[in-house]
């Protein structure tokens, strides 16, 4: 575990990026991004697919030489001590890596090996681990046979055998369903309170509320906003949105009714979006004003609202 | 940037043998450990029915004044059975190094979960040659015992066929191990089993001596590791190996294991660290 930085010492960066950028032949993965994390934060890359996430993440884990700038990660520098760095790192990957020949167990047991553990050392660790991730009834079960959820959990097991200082995770809920994605997110969270500093990417705006203490928003290979969840609302977004929804071909006829409701007003093919700090006021003017839509939606704005609003709503490929 | 993070614990960072080569290798045996039953019978039997019928019943057919003559005064069964040891070779280490290696990087993606740990490129290319060395010689050996029990073997050298038979292997596992690395998908490996492995098997010495080729064609067959491997065995076997051509044949494969090696440390590299 992360020994408590003594007070009065300068918050050294467990990560730091100055210009940090990847490149694959003439396509840039990576634009020349700064950022640091600090010791035991938990810290969230989001963006759309193809921003560059995990391209950075790759970086950092020391599988992916860096094309440009600086990176150093637990204060070492990734080109000339990768192997002292992956030593007090885990790394959640974002498609599983697991050996489909070996049973739940062993799949800990080599992994432990790997980092140099005992095999007295690695046969303990395993159990405690399979305890963690609630896997211990399956320990003697093929990797092949386990659901989705369950193999997730192994691999962040995984990712723990060597009790990270830093704890890297590629979507680690993509695709789980709703009990798994909680069950993670509350094992990740106590792993957090036990030190361990996380650096995650994630697609899913709850996830990132729920996990990131700071996040950064990437698109298009760069940096685009950074800021706690609640920050990034204040700055982005109002703190309500009243959502419209009117019959089809309504929204077309309207022109200058919605002038002046909100701050900011989007209209998409079937509703109209009005950010305004108060959603209320705001469909009582509207009503006022003789619009009728079918439904009235006041909602407080989201990671999602700032997401949408930074990255456009066009579809990514 | 000096300071490290921790002030008080310093990481205990010993780099493991080679870059954890040994670790990657308890995990070849581990996998082993699990599917060696489905292998037994193979490692075994092939060699039984391959020396029962060619040795015994074609050695039988042929074996009169003048093959036993042009064969150097041994019956053809003696003669094949060490050609059969170091071909296998070739055939086992093909096999080990194909779909294997290819699916650890593809399908279970198991070489970048080791290189996600202090494993290193280099840990990982020995770890995996160093077990196709051990299962090798697990062939090998198998397939010697039943050539003792055929009473196929006329030298007390020819033992040292087990290492030819291995090399041999060696010689086609390192740089197959290399081409397998950068594939996305495995068509190219029927290829190489029909246009290299087959006609190797067949031309290279183990079936009929390579001067029964024509004289156009011998100089290829002095190039592959087969015959040199081949050559190696037999030579020991029949106990009528010289020295300075042992020499020969063991640079030669020690050649494509060098150069195997080195490429195949490059493609890891190329497919592990984008």
């Amino acid at each position: 575990m992360t020994t408590p930085i003594p007070a009065g010492a300068d918050r050294q960066s467990l990560i730091r990026a100055r210009g940090l950028t990847k490149k694959f032949a003439d396509f840039v993965a990576v634009d020349a991004i700064d950022f640091d994390v600090a010791p035991g934060e938990s810290f969230g890359f989001l963006g759309p697919n193809g921003a560059g996430k995990t391209s950075t993440m790759r970086m950092i884990g020391c599988v992916s030489p860096i094309t440009g700038g600086e990176l150093s990660v637990l204060g070492m520098n990734p080109a000339s001590d990768g192997a002292r760095i992956k030593a007090r790192l885990g790394v959640v990957p974002q498609q599983d890596t697991l050996d489909m020949e070996l049973t739940v167990r062993e799949n800990l047991i080599i992994y432990g090996r790997y980092f140099d553990l005992g095999r007295r050392a690695a046969g303990i660790k395993a159990d405690e681990l399979l305890e963690f991730v609630q896997l211990a009834d399956r320990a003697g079960s093929q990797v092949d046979s386990l659901s989705g959820g369950m193999k997730r959990r192994l691999t962040i097991a995984r990712s723990l055998v060597n009790d990270p200082d830093l704890l890297l995770l590629d979507e680690p809920t993509t695709g789980l369903d709703p009990q798994a994605r909680h069950l993670l997110w509350d094992r990740l969270y106590r792993l957090k309170q036990r030190g361990v500093t996380l650096v995650l990417t994630t697609h899913y705006m709850d996830e990132a509320e729920q996990l990131c203490d700071r996040l950064v928003i990437m698109d298009k290979a760069r940096i685009v906003a950074e800021g706690s969840p609640k920050e990034l609302i204040e700055r982005y977004s109002t703190r309500e949105v009243l959502e419209l929804r009117f019959p089809v071909g309504v929204l077309e006829t309207l022109e200058t009714e919605l002038d002046g409701l909100a701050d900011r007003i989007e209209r998409l093919p079937d509703r109209v979006l009005l950010y305004a700090d108060d959603g209320e006021a705001a469909a009582a003017v509207a009503h006022a004003r003789g619009l009728r839509p079918e439904t009235v939606l006041v909602r407080r704005s989201s990671l999602e609202d700032v997401f949408l609003r930074l990255t456009g709503r066009t579809l990514i490929e | 940037m000096t300071a490290v993070t921790r002030p008080g614990a310093a990481p205990r960072v010993r780099s493991p043998l080679a870059g954890g080569a040994r670790h990657v290798f308890e995990y070849k045996a581990r996998v082993y450990r699990r599917v060696w039953r489905g292998s037994i019978f193979s490692t075994f039997l092939s060699p039984v029915l391959f020396l029962a019928a060619m040795g015994i019943g074609l050695g039988g057919f042929v074996d009169h004044g003048n093959a036993i003559a042009s064969l150097g005064g041994v019956s053809y069964a003696a003669f094949l059975a060490p050609g059969l040891l170091a071909a296998q070779g070739m055939q086992t280490a093909t096999s080990e190094s194909t779909w294997t290696v290819m699916g650890g990087f593809t399908w279970d993606r198991t070489f970048h979960g080791m290189y996600a740990t202090p494993v290193t490129v280099a840990g990982i290319v020995f770890g995996q040659l160093a077990w196709v060395a051990v299962r090798l010689t697990i062939v090998a050996g198998a397939f010697f015992l039943v050539m003792l029990a055929f009473g196929f073997v006329a030298s007390p050298l020819g033992v040292l066929g087990i290492g030819a038979s291995v090399l041999t292997g060696l010689a086609f596992a390192a740089p197959i191990t290399a081409f397998a690395a950068g594939r996305k998908n495995d068509t190219a490996f029927s290829v190489i089993f029909r246009f290299f492995i087959t006609p190797l098997f067949l031309f290279s010495g183990t079936f009929f001596p390579i001067e029964q080729l024509p004289a156009l064609i011998q100089p290829i067959a002095w190039l592959t590791p087969t015959w040199h491997g081949v050559a190696l065995a037999r030579g020991l076997s029949l106990g009528t190996i010289d020295p300075l051509g042992a020499v020969i044949h063991l640079a030669v494969l020690a050649g494509y294991i060098a150069v195997g090696l080195v490429w195949a440390l490059l493609a890891f590299r190329r497919a592990l660290s984008k």
